[in-house]
């Protein structure tokens, strides 16, 4: 019998899922349930949207109202979801491929809009689900399957991304730190406009592998040795972040949020003004 | 209350993750299935349910028998 978060968050009967033994995805799995019912929100009230990937197979297993889309496109529909059910508490799972490469387009505009939904971010630095090709958050001269030499590109930091887009809440959290990362993910899908909680994962089987980070343990442990809070990576030089991961809030304001504008024009119209 | 540690070795993977961060040193995957190799040592801090990929191990909350 698995525990009672489990049992009612989850649906049992697609466990244990699929993901590679010590993948970082069930902790953050397990942290976005976790952060669900401390904050006491009904489950029929939830919709849960991903793409595709092994991080948007997160909404095959968990159980609220759920949509497993396209590659990519996550945002997007949970953006038609919102508009047509704002009362609805609509979060996406999304991997850093998913989120940043193919849908990053719809990831700046729907921070810019400002639409009230949460994204979490399950970041694991690379393409897990067709076989460790690097992303757009795979650190300059790492290496993938597509990489083979070391990647020259620098990558993007999407936590920053999103809060220079406008994005009204973000975060940054870690898979070993799941106490820290249910709380900011807890404040997330609480703050109104369009939050972003990125949080570092951990893929043992193609990016521990191919950049020799040793496995599922070892890759936890250097989160534990290397993460630093937002209030001490202020103060520190950009040679002494390298390689750091960062915990913790990076920005929130309260910024108009579009289902509520898009409302105050119907019923501006309504009113025959 | 009382508190229960519990295992689910059929749905544990091996990883190891759990045996590695519990501080009493509870816990060791053998055959690659998850162990209890200590319980009175257990402090129930629940650290391992916090960070089992499975959910192949947990604490449970047991009504004390009146
Ligand atoms: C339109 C389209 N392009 C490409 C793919 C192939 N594809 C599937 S998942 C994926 C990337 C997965 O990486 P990420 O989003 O980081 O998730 P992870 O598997 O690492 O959790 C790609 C490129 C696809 N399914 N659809
Ligand atoms: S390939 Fe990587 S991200 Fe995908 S399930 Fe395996 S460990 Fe997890
Ligand atoms: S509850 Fe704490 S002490 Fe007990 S096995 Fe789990 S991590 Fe170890
Ligand atoms: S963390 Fe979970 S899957 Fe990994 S060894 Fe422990 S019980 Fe098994
Ligand atoms: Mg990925």
């Amino acid at each position: 019998m698995p525990s009672e978060l489990i049992l009612k968050y989850m649906r049992e009967e697609h466990l244990p899922h699929i993901w590679c033994p010590g993948c970082g995805h069930g902790i953050l799995m397990r942290n976005v349930a976790q952060a669900i019912k401390n904050l006491g929100i009904d489950q029929e009230k939830v919709c849960l949207v991903s793409g595709i990937g092994c991080a948007s197979r997160a909404a095959g297993y968990m159980d609220f109202q759920t949509m497993h889309t396209t590659h990519g496109r996550a945002i997007a529909y949970a953006t038609g979801v919102k508009m047509a059910r704002p009362d609805l508490e609509v979060i996406v799972i999304a991997g850093d491929g998913d989120c940043a490469a193919i849908g990053g387009n719809h990831l700046i505009h729907a921070a810019r809009r400002n639409i009230g939904i949460t994204v979490i971010v399950f970041n694991n630095d690379i393409y897990g689900m067709t076989g460790g090709q690097y992303s757009p958050t795979t650190p300059h001269g790492e290496f993938g399957t597509t990489a083979p030499y070391g990647n020259i590109d620098r990558p993007f930091d999407i936590a920053v991304l999103a809060a220079g887009a406008g994005a009204s809440y973000v975060a940054k959290g870690t898979t070993y730190h799941a106490q820290q990362t249910i709380k900011l993910i807890e404040n997330g899908i609480k703050h109104k406009g369009f939050s972003l909680i990125d949080c570092a994962g951990i893929c043992p089987t193609y990016y521990g592998r191919k950049n020799k980070k040793g496995g599922a343990v070892e890759m936890m442990r250097y989160q534990r040795d290397n993460t630093i809070t937002v209030e001490q990576a202020a103060k520190m030089t950009r040679e002494e972040k390298e390689g750091k991961l960062i915990l913790g809030k990076i920005a929130e304001n309260d910024f108009p949020e579009f289902s509520d504008e898009y409302q105050k024009i119907i019923d501006r119209l309504k009113e025959g003004k | 209350m009382t508190k229960k540690l519990i295992v689910n070795p059929s749905w544990c993977k091996g990883c190891g993750i759990c045996v590695e961060f519990c501080p009493k040193k509870v816990l060791k995957v053998v055959k690659e299935k998850i162990t209890v190799v200590n319980y009175d040592d257990c402090i129930k801090c629940g650290l391992c349910e916090l960070r089992c990929p499975d959910y192949a191990i947990y604490i449970e909350e047991v009504r004390d028998e009146e």
